[in-house]
C-alpha cells in the first residue's frame, strides 16, 4: 500500500495535531511518522500515514481532513508520497 | 526517508511557483474506423474515442487529488483525419461532418481539445488531403473543440510550396470565417514542419500513423518553478546557472513522469512519451520571457536573447532526459505570444518584433505560436512566413511550426483578446513588402542535402 503525506500548514493554535490524530484514529488510519517545526513563525508538520486499513474511501478523506483544517484554520493537504519520492529521489 | 523540507519544496513548486501537468493527451488511432459510408464511419470514430476516453478525465481528476497536482487539461489526439476519412468523405462538406463528430466525441468525453483534424502533405498532397485542407476554415468554424494541423515539410521530403500557398489562403479564411471572435479559429491551426507523431501539446497534437492503437502522452510545465530557481542564484556564472536549469528541469519532469505511468496504469493504456517542456500560460509568474529575463536580460528581445533561450532549451532537455524512461514530442520552451504574460509585455514595449521572434525560433522548441498581425495581412505575407519558418526547420532538422492570428478589423496598436488558456496579444507589425512572386511559383523546395550540415 503506498503511504501517504499529510501536510499540515497554517497558524499555531492549541490542539491541531490532537483533532488531525484523532480524526486519523476514528477512521483507523495509522501515523508511522511525525515531523513538525516552526517556518516562519507558521506552524508545519508532515505526517506518514498508512492508509491501507482506513475506513473511508481515499478522496472521502482527503476532503474531509481538508474541511477539518478549515475549521481550525490550518491548510490540510494528503498526497500520495510517490511525488515527492520521485522529484527528490534519484 | 522524505523529509519535511522536501515536501515544503514540492508544494510550494506547486501553489507558489504554478507547476503543473500542462496536459495529458490520449492519443487515439482511427485507422480502423476506414469506412465507404460516411455515416458508418462518423459512427464508428464516435464510438471508438467515447469508449477509449470514456474514464480519461475522471481518472486524470484522481490524480490530481491523491498526488496534489494539477493537471491542466485532458485532451485527445486522433489519426490525422484525412488518412481515415478519405474513401467516405467526397466533399469538404463531408469533411466537415467528420470535424462535427469529432467535436461532440470531445464534448461528451469532457476533453477541451481534441487534435488531428490534419494532413501529412510534406511532399505532395492527394485529393483527400487538399479536400481535408480546404475544409479546415469551414470545420474550424463550426466546432469548438476541434483543433487542425497541416504538416507542409520536412528535412527529408523538403517543402510543398503548392501547400505553402494554399495554408496561406486557408489562415486568412479561417480567419474570415471566425471574424466575430477575433479570428480564434486561427488559434486551433497549426502549420508544421517536421511535425512529430507523439506531441501531447495542442493545437498541433495528432496520433501519427507509427504509434499504437492507443497511448497516454504527458506534457509537463514548469517556467515559474525554474525562475524562481534562477532567483537564487543571481549573479552567478552560466555553469551554476545552467546546473540549476538542469537540476529543476529534472524535479519539474519526474513529476511528468509519475503521472504519465499512474494514467497509463489506471487506464490501462500504454505509456507513451513526456514532453519535456515549459509551456507558460498568461498567468503572472508563469513565463518563459520572465526566464529569460531573470538569466539577465533588460527585457525578451534584447541582445543576448537567442542565447539565453538556447541555454535554456538545452538545459532543459538535459535535465528531463534523465528524469523520464521515454521523452519525446516537442521538448524544450515554448515562446507564444498570447499564452505569456512576459512575452506581450516585450511585445508592448517594442523589444520584440516578429523578426527577433523567427531568430527566436531556430533554438525553441517549436516555432511562431500564437502571433497576432493585421487582419489586412495578405494570404502570399502569411505563405512566406510560413515558408521561411519551415526552411528553419528543415535545414536544421527541428520541428518549426507557425500559428499565426490575422485579426480581421484590427490593425498594430490593437489587442485582441482569446480567453482563457490563450490569452491576449497585442497586434503585431508585419514586413509590408511583398513575397507573391515567390510564394506563386509553386512546386517543391527539395530537401537539404545533409553531408554538408552547417
Amino acid at each position: 500500500m503506498k503511504k501517504t503525506i499529510i501536510t499540515v500548514v497554517g497558524k499555531d493554535t492549541v490542539g491541531i495535531i490532537a483533532k488531525v490524530c484523532t480524526y486519523l484514529a476514528e477512521n483507523n488510519v495509522n501515523v508511522e511518522d511525525i515531523s513538525q517545526t516552526i517556518v516562519q513563525g507558521y506552524f508545519n508538520m508532515m505526517m506518514i500515514v498508512d492508509t491501507g486499513g482506513s475506513s473511508k474511501p481515499y478522496q472521502e478523506m482527503v476532503a474531509e481532513l481538508e474541511n477539518l483544517g478549515d475549521e481550525i484554520g490550518v491548510k490540510i493537504r494528503c498526497q500520495h508520497e510517490d511525488i515527492f519520492t520521485k522529484m527528490h529521489r534519484i | 526517508m522524505i523529509n519535511i523540507f522536501e515536501v515544503n519544496e514540492t508544494n510550494k513548486m506547486i501553489e507558489q511557483e504554478k507547476l503543473d501537468v500542462r496536459t495529458i493527451t490520449l492519443g487515439i488511432s482511427l485507422l480502423d474506423c476506414v469506412d465507404s459510408d460516411l455515416d458508418a464511419l462518423n459512427r464508428k470514430i464516435y464510438d471508438k474515442i467515447t469508449r477509449i476516453a470514456k474514464n480519461l478525465v475522471p481518472v486524470g481528476r484522481e490524480i490530481e487529488l491523491e498526488y496534489g497536482i494539477p493537471i491542466v487539461n485532458k485532451r485527445i489526439s486522433v489519426t490525422p483525419i484525412a488518412l481515415v476519412a478519405g474513401q467516405a468523405c467526397k466533399s469538404t462538406e463531408d469533411f466537415v461532418s467528420v470535424a462535427k463528430t469529432l467535436d461532440k466525441a470531445a464534448a461528451d468525453t469532457g476533453v477541451n481539445f481534441l487534435g488531428g483534424y490534419s494532413a501529412i502533405v510534406s511532399k505532395g498532397m492527394t485529393p483527400t488531403d487538399e479536400k481535408l485542407i480546404r475544409s479546415i476554415p469551414a470545420a474550424l468554424s463550426s466546432t469548438e473543440r476541434v483543433c487542425s494541423s497541416v504538416n507542409i515539410g520536412s528535412t527529408k521530403t523538403g517543402i510543398n510550396m503548392d501547400a505553402v500557398k494554399l495554408m496561406g489562403e486557408i489562415v486568412r479564411e479561417t480567419a474570415e470565417a471566425t471574424k466575430g471572435d477575433n479570428s480564434l479559429g486561427c488559434a486551433k491551426l497549426v502549420v508544421f514542419c517536421n511535425a512529430p507523431d507523439d506531441n501531447p501539446f495542442m493545437a498541433g497534437a495528432f496520433h501519427g500513423v507509427s504509434e499504437a492503437d492507443a497511448v497516454i502522452n504527458v506534457g509537463v510545465s514548469g517556467p515559474g518553478v525554474v525562475k524562481h530557481a534562477l532567483e537564487g542564484i543571481r549573479g552567478e556564472n552560466f555553469e551554476v546557472l545552467c546546473e540549476t536549469v538542469k537540476k529543476t528541469a529534472f524535479k519539474v519532469t519526474r513529476v511528468g513522469q509519475l503521472v504519465a505511468q499512474e494514467a497509463s496504469a489506471r487506464l490501462g493504456v500504454p505509456f507513451g512519451i513526456v514532453d519535456l517542456s515549459l509551456a507558460p500560460t498568461p498567468a503572472v509568474g508563469d513565463s518563459v520571457a520572465e526566464i529569460l529575463e531573470e538569466m539577465g536580460l533588460e527585457s525578451v528581445g534584447a541582445p543576448g536573447t537567442t542565447a539565453a533561450l538556447a541555454l535554456l532549451n538545452d538545459q532543459v532537455k538535459k535535465g528531463g532526459v534523465m528524469a523520464s524512461s521515454f521523452v519525446g514530442g516537442l521538448s524544450g520552451a515554448f515562446i507564444p505570444i498570447s499564452e505569456d504574460q512576459g512575452m506581450i509585455d516585450a511585445v508592448n514595449r517594442g523589444a520584440l518584433t516578429i523578426e527577433k521572434l523567427e531568430a527566436m525560433t531556430c533554438v525553441c522548441s517549436v516555432g511562431l505560436d500564437m502571433i497576432a498581425i493585421p487582419g489586412d495581412t495578405p494570404a502570399t505575407t502569411i505563405s512566406g512566413i510560413i515558408a521561411d519558418e519551415a526552411a528553419i526547420g528543415m535545414i536544421n532538422q527541428k520541428t518549426t511550426a507557425v500559428r499565426l492570428v490575422p485579426v480581421i478589423g484590427k490593425d498594430v496598436g490593437d489587442t485582441v483578446e482569446f480567453g482563457g488558456l490563450l490569452g491576449h496579444a497585442p497586434v503585431q507589425k508585419v514586413n509590408k513588402f511583398g513575397c507573391e512572386d515567390f510564394i506563386n511559383r509553386g512546386g517543391r523546395i527539395p530537401a537539404p542535402i545533409h553531408s554538408f550540415r552547417n
